[in-house]
């Protein structure tokens, strides 16, 4: 599926091409596939060169990509993928009025990612979401724990092999001070 | 009869009957009155109908009823100790915020003397002293609240009512100088007897407003950040810190604390009434000379109710018209605003009785 | 303001272990807290009334909307939209369907698409109402609060007449609306708008330039254009903070470009500047409705592709491609073509990003909602910090926090 390009779908429009090219030439190494399905660019990148991809989005002056909109993960145990997970970024440039989108896919084995919580704050969050939810490990990430969950529950439940129809197990009840850690991060 | 009429007599009796008929009769009828006028009047500004349900059959009252649905809740509601609260200064505390609150109307005339009797429960010559002594003991609910309930918010509560209360003393202090500096006196009565006086023949009566503008506004600044009513309700801080001192209150303990604010609302409009607005002095009245005495002690009544309601009706529509100010702001207004303004009101209020006299 | 120097050296000492457990206070506001809409703890610490130290924590009202979507059909997750921002459930509707319909390349007719702007930027004033007039009461403005309340009644009444249904509205559809406009709806809109427009000038006229008011939520809770971009605020929160993004102008999805509209912009991004942004949009979306009304064009108010919409009934029964085509429908459910799309649209509070990711079938593979206010909450700690405690309440009443899209 990421490397399909619809040629009716590009529009015709050059500048999605013109990124995918930029990083392209900037990292030949890292970029594994790009598509721009409905207009909206797509880069598929080694899950290595992640850090050093994102800063460049950042900080050159021809991408400038301020916003970093969302992160998220797709599962794609039932679509027979290989690998098994793609975490997915999606960023905004308000310079350059335009959005790209970032793929890194992972094996089911191995499924460890740089955290990027030092070039966007927003990410620090959406890791934490990430891993919560389908149980990537975001390597480096101060204080990577659950976050919608509760720190007891098994498993991580928008896997696909997630178990739908059972329960969780009962929990302990905790006294308050226990469950908290406060302070900031270190 | 003649038994009956001579015990009445005795001062000590006749002290007790006007506290109980002033008690039961003025402050707190009225106090009760005000949370559904309050309920009342707060719909009317925001535009919704306000409580109506309570009935007995077809008869709603207006939602009269709800006062005697809300105090059958509060007896029948269970009253709660929160655990690790210290039990005795925990239960007693709500009333030292009423007695501060009942002990205000001691001193307040609400007619004129006929003969020896006295509309008042006891004129003393300290006067005005003892109000800010007895206001000084309401600090001590909030604060024996805040602590004694073992809970934060509560805590937070109490530490801010007391740097609140206490500040505010001061400058209620302060604010009242001029007064005692136009009418020579902190006693009550020659306060209300010199607010009877005129300027230009019969134009102008000498009421405390007029001699004091300013004081006036400081005074009641003061006395409402005092009560703890809005804009100054910080120590309740119903958004950030719940409730305040009185959190962990329940039943009968927690009405206590909500009639002490009502009837302490009336008290402030009772004292502003007394001491800027003529108290129980009908302007002008005089002139009618052939007037019979009953009927003036009716219209001095009928002057001094109506002047203290549009008091607490002003207080109610002050609470439901602007925000609040966050604790701090509370303590700035008060040290930095307040303070200097009742020490240049002294000083222009001596200056200009030396230059007068 | 307070003494940031003494506040940041406490907190070095703090942070280098030393024990401050005599003098900070941990205080726990929420999850059951009046200032708390919805359900958000904040772990809080006090240095008397000075907060030096916040830790937010969400996910009591997770509802796994993203896993039952992915078990749904394709036009199952509409209703659980609703339920996504309950204050302006209409805005993700159509931030859903738009999303579809990226997926399968396609079109809304005009009148579906000026119908959905009308819905939406009522959808976006009952959103902002809410949020102010919550946030006033919150300082002690009350009556603003109900006047608002009222305005919003009167929105939702125009809401109901449309969908049937005031928060629950379930109202769009893939390629169209469910409904037309109903009889004399664009009479009672012009109606309801200048209705709003006077309670507008009311309220302005009680808060906005309020002394207290004011003194309550300036410089307050304020953040910086980079802090801003770099916790991906969007929506008013970032407007406040200067930057003039605003998705209906920087994707100009819809029929956006035809409307005539303002972007607000404050310049310190605090609780002040989000209030004003906020009222000024009020005003703003109440222009672009009259615009849409001036403008709304004849025709069908749903596509006419196949596949798309379920056949009329006369043709289930009378032919057999009607009846297969609903066969179809109801058992295998819409199929949008193998792909994978991020539709960003202008929610009320922020910019929400519909990320859907197809295989070609009946079940979404992936339906993943961007929500704006999980930014929001994540900088809490940055905003509060060295503020007062009673400053949460305004703060966090401008973020606009919908526990329901929070947590999903």
């Amino acid at each position: 599926m990421s490397e399909e390009i619809k040629a009716n779908n590009m529009n015709a429009d050059q500048e999605y091409g013109e990124l995918t090219a930029l990083l392209k030439k900037e990292f030949p190494k890292a970029v594994l596939g790009f598509h721009a399905h409905r207009a909206d660019e797509t880069v598929v990148i080694k899950r290595d060169s992640l850090e050093s991809v994102c800063r460049f989005l950042r900080d050159d002056r021809r991408c400038t990509f301020e916003i970093m909109t969302d992160l998220t993960a797709v599962d794609g145990l039932e679509m027979d993928m290989t690998p098994r997970f793609e975490v997915v970024y999606h960023f905004k440039s308000l310079t350059h009025a335009r959005r790209v989108r970032l793929k890194v896919p992972l094996d089911e084995d191995d499924c460890k990612l740089a955290s990027i919580h030092h070039l966007w704050k927003a990410a620090d969050w959406y890791e934490r979401e990430c891993f919560d939810m389908f149980g990537i490990i975001f390597e480096g990430h101060p204080n990577l724990k659950r976050i919608l969950m509760y720190e007891e529950f098994e498993g991580h439940p928008l896997r696909k092999d997630y178990p739908i129809d059972k329960q969780q197990p009962l929990m302990e009840l905790k006294e308050i001070e226990e469950r908290h850690t406060y302070g900031r991060h270190p | 009869m003649e038994i009956i009429l001579d015990i009445i007599m005795i001062p000590a009796v006749l002290a007790c009957i006007k506290i109980a008929v002033i008690i039961l009769l003025f402050a707190m009828p009225l106090g009760t009155v005000l949370t559904l006028m309050e309920r009342k009047w707060s719909s009317m500004i925001q535009d919704r109908v306000g409580p109506n349900r309570a009935n007995i059959g077809a008869f709603t009252g207006h939602g009269a009823l709800h006062l005697a649905a809300d105090g059958l809740k509060s007896i029948f509601k269970e009253d709660t100790i929160p655990k690790g609260a210290n039990g005795f200064l925990y239960l007693i505390a709500p009333f030292f915020g009423l007695i501060a609150a009942v002990a205000t109307f001691a001193i307040i005339p609400i007619a004129g003397p006929i003969g020896d009797f006295t509309f008042q429960v006891t004129d003393i010559n300290p006067g005005l002293l003892f109000i800010f002594a007895i206001t000084s003991l309401n600090v001590y609910g909030a604060v024996l609240a805040g602590t004694s309930s073992n809970s934060k918010f509560a805590l937070l509560g109490g530490t801010r009512a007391s740097a609140q209360m206490i500040s505010y003393e001061v400058f209620m202090g302060l604010a009242l100088m001029g007064i005692f500096m136009v009418y020579g006196s902190t006693r009550v009565s020659s306060i209300v007897d010199g607010q009877n006086e005129y300027w230009f023949g019969n134009l102008i009566p000498m009421w405390g407003i007029f001699t004091q503008p300013l004081g006036f506004i400081l005074f009641f600044t003061a006395l409402v950040a005092e009560t703890k009513r809005a804009p100054f309700d910080a120590p309740e801080g119903e958004s950030e810190i719940v409730a305040g001192y009185f959190l962990e209150y329940s039943g009968m303990r927690w009405s206590a604390f909500m009639l002490a604010e009502y009837v302490s609302l009336v008290g402030v409009a009772a004292l502003m009434t007394t001491l800027f607005f003529g108290g129980y002095h009908v302007p002008w009245l005089h002139l009618w000379e052939s007037a019979p005495q009953w009927l003036v002690t009716v219209l001095q009544i009928i002057k001094f109710s109506f002047v203290t309601l549009i008091f607490c009706w002003f207080q109610i529509q002050l609470r439901w018209t602007v925000p609040k100010f966050r604790f701090d702001q509370t303590m700035g207004l008060g040290w930095k605003k307040l303070l200097p303004l009742s020490l240049v009101n002294i000083i222009v209020t001596a200056f200009v009785i030396l230059t007068l006299a | 303001m307070t003494d940031m120097s003494a506040l940041q050296s406490r907190m070095d000492t703090n942070a280098s272990g030393e024990d401050f457990s005599a003098s900070v206070m941990s205080i726990e506001i929420g999850p059951a807290h009046p200032a708390m809409h919805g359900i958000v703890r904040l772990t809080t610490q006090l240095d008397g009334e000075l907060i030096v130290g916040m830790e937010p924590e969400i996910g009591y009202l997770h509802r796994g909307f993203e896993k039952e979507s992915e078990n749904s059909k394709w036009i199952q997750v509409i209703p659980y939209t609703d339920r996504l921002n309950y204050v302006s459930p209409l805005l993700c509707n159509i931030g859903y369907s738009m999303a579809v319909e990226k997926l399968y390349g396609i079109e809304a007719p005009r009148r579906a698409e000026f119908t959905r702007v009308i819905m939406g930027e009522i959808s976006r004033i009952t959103d902002h109402l809410t949020c102010l007039g919550a946030a006033a009461m919150e300082v002690g403005a009350f009556t603003f609060f109900l006047w608002f309340i009222k305005a919003r009644e009167y929105l939702w009444e125009l809401v109901e007449e449309m969908t049937g249904a005031r928060l629950t509205t379930n109202w769009t559809r893939f390629g169209g609306n469910s409904m037309d406009l109903p009889e004399g709806f664009l009479s009672d809109l012009a109606d309801r708008i200048s209705k709003l427009e006077e309670i507008m000038e009311e309220c302005d006229k009680l808060l906005t330039r309020n002394k207290i008011f004011i003194d309550r939520v300036k410089d307050v809770g304020g953040i910086s254009k980079e802090d801003a971009l770099s916790f991906g605020f969007t929506g008013p929160m970032l407007r406040a903070c200067g930057i003039p993004y605003d998705v209906r102008r920087a994707d100009s999805y819809s029929v956006y470009d035809e409307l005539d509209f303002e972007i607000p912009v404050g310049s310190t991004g605090d609780c002040f500047d989000r209030f004003l942004v906020r009222m000024e949009e009020i005003r703003q979306s109440a222009s672009i409705i009259k615009q849409a009304a001036d403008k709304m064009p004849e025709g069908p108010f749903m596509t006419d592709e196949r596949m798309l919409q379920y056949p009329d009934k006369k043709d289930v029964y009378g032919n057999i491609e009607g009846l297969i085509d609903h066969f179809k429908l109801v058992m295998e459910g819409h199929q949008p073509p193998a792909g994978e799309i991020y539709m960003p649209t202008e929610g009320g509070n922020g910019e929400i990003g519909f990320y859907l990711v197809s295989d070609g079938s009946g079940d979404p593979v992936r339906v993943r909602m961007r929500p704006p206010c999980f930014n929001y909450v994540e900088a809490m700690p940055l905003m509060t910090v060295g503020h007062y405690v009673a400053d949460i309440v305004p703060i966090f009443g401008s973020i606009n926090m919908i526990g329901g899209e929070l947590d999903r």
